[in-house]
């Protein structure tokens, strides 16, 4: 289990949640990822995408000017 | 033992391609969904630009895939998808939307999706006669062949005014829960949203896209022939969403941002272009893409002092950012309204 940081920052969406989602197609069951993005629209779509491949959302919420969603791989995205 | 069939859905967040994903999986086929990122999608990301808006802050393709409970895979391809646009062998729309091209890049990345994961067929939304071009009897066996899907593409919803395709041919699909769909009517698509107890969907006005919007269009076609040559980048095609577009000059161009969602999302483009912004009054930010030049520039200040608060004033004061980081101050008068021509605007 190991923990990994993808920076989707200036990135508007869907491109966070594409990125998120290439990160999680090379990660194993159990490692988690902090994705950092700018666009709002992240904090719905990231955690929409969770519920939709079954990985578990720990975290979504806003850092100063950074949101940060924190995503437990546990689905099967492929 | 039963073979347990699989299907891969083009979803696009609006009804159609819904209903389709929802017609095969309750003949109890596996199905996924695929939403292709092209960078002209209207989906998602313009209302993360803009401060007010009413649009509701989901993409509705997941949205949809939530609601089917079905996966969805979000696919970037954006630099695959040039050529479609650039060079449509087809030929374009009513604008600059190579809508029959799109379909069978589409259809073809779905095919090379589903031989790479092994499923059997690929499904879209598409009703025969909807759209004038590109949703016509003839195009559909267009579609079919130039995506080397042939007949494992199923249709669902017009699949009754066509051959058996091969799920139907096979039993995968029992034809008679098939639809046979024809024109641009909406009704047959809304009555059976109501039989599935589907009551929340996009239908988006136009098309899926930014390349079937005139306005858009028109700004595409104004980069492509200021830049003599027929080439994008994606933050080209993203900065075509975002502020008014006015090319007072053939060698200047400037993007003014219209509120100050705009005018955050132009700074993060402010070591590309040279922009300005006004320090006396409250203002847009500009971004000015061409030739810097002190006539440029000046007229550039005038023209941001214009659309500013201090639109009234005998003298406004500016800042003026070159791309390569150099600085100045200028004080200008801003330019008259009847002296910003109409056919600056893009
Ligand atoms: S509207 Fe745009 S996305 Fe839809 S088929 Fe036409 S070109 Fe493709």
């Amino acid at each position: 289990m190991s923990q990994h940081r993808l920076d989707a920052r200036y990135l508007l969406c869907p491109l966070p949640v594409i990125r998120t989602q290439q990160m999680v197609d090379e990660l194993a069951h159990g490692d988690i990822v902090e994705v950092i993005c700018t666009d709002p629209g992240a904090l719905n779509d990231i955690p929409a995408w969770c519920r939709v491949h079954g990985h578990e959302l720990l975290s979504a919420g806003s850092s100063g000017e950074d949101i940060v969603v924190t995503v437990k791989v546990v689905g099967t995205t492929r | 033992m039963e073979v347990y069939r699989k299907a891969v859905a083009l979803v696009s967040g609006g009804l159609d391609s819904m209903l389709a994903a929802k017609i095969v999986q309750n003949q109890g086929v596996h199905v996924e969904g695929l939403n292709f990122f092209t960078g002209f999608c209207v989906e998602g990301h313009t209302h993360a630009i803009r401060t007010s808006t009413d649009r509701p802050n989901r993409n509705n393709a997941l949205w949809v895939a939530e609601q089917l409970g079905i996966k969805l895979h979000i696919i970037d391809v954006i630099d695959e998808y040039k050529k479609v646009v650039i060079n449509p062998k087809h030929g374009y729309g009513a604008h600059l939307n190579p809508c029959l091209d799109c379909k069978s890049f589409m259809v073809g990345k779905a095919r090379e999706w589903m031989e790479h994961h092994e499923f059997d067929f690929i499904i879209t939304g598409e009703v025969l006669g909807q759209r004038p071009k590109s949703q016509r009897r003839e195009t559909f066996p267009v579609v079919a062949r130039e995506s080397g899907a042939y007949d494992r593409l199923l249709r669902p919803l017009s699949a009754k005014l066509q051959a058996p395709s091969l799920p139907e041919r096979e039993g995968w699909i029992d034809r008679d829960a098939l639809f046979g769909f024809n024109g641009r009517s909406r009704k047959p698509q809304i009555a059976l949203a109501q039989r599935f107890g589907l009551n929340d969907y996009s239908q988006p006005a136009g098309g899926c896209c930014f390349l079937t919007d005139a306005s858009y269009s028109g700004k595409l076609r104004d980069l492509w022939e200021y830049r003599g040559t027929k080439q994008y980048d994606f933050d080209d095609i993203m900065l075509l969403k975002v502020g008014r577009h006015l090319r007072p000059r053939p060698n200047m161009k400037l993007i003014i941002a219209r509120d100050a969602g705009e005018s955050q999302f132009l700074r993060g483009y402010r070591r590309r272009f040279t922009h300005l912004f006004s320090v006396s009054h409250s203002g847009p930010l500009v971004l000015l893409d061409g030739v810097d030049c002190d006539d440029n520039t000046r007229l550039a200040a005038r023209l941001t002092a214009r659309f500013g608060q201090g639109r009234d004033a005998a003298s406004v004061r500016l800042d003026v950012v070159y791309s390569d980081g150099e600085q100045r101050q200028l004080n200008v008068r801003p330019l008259p309204a009847e002296q910003v021509l109409k056919d600056w605007y893009l």
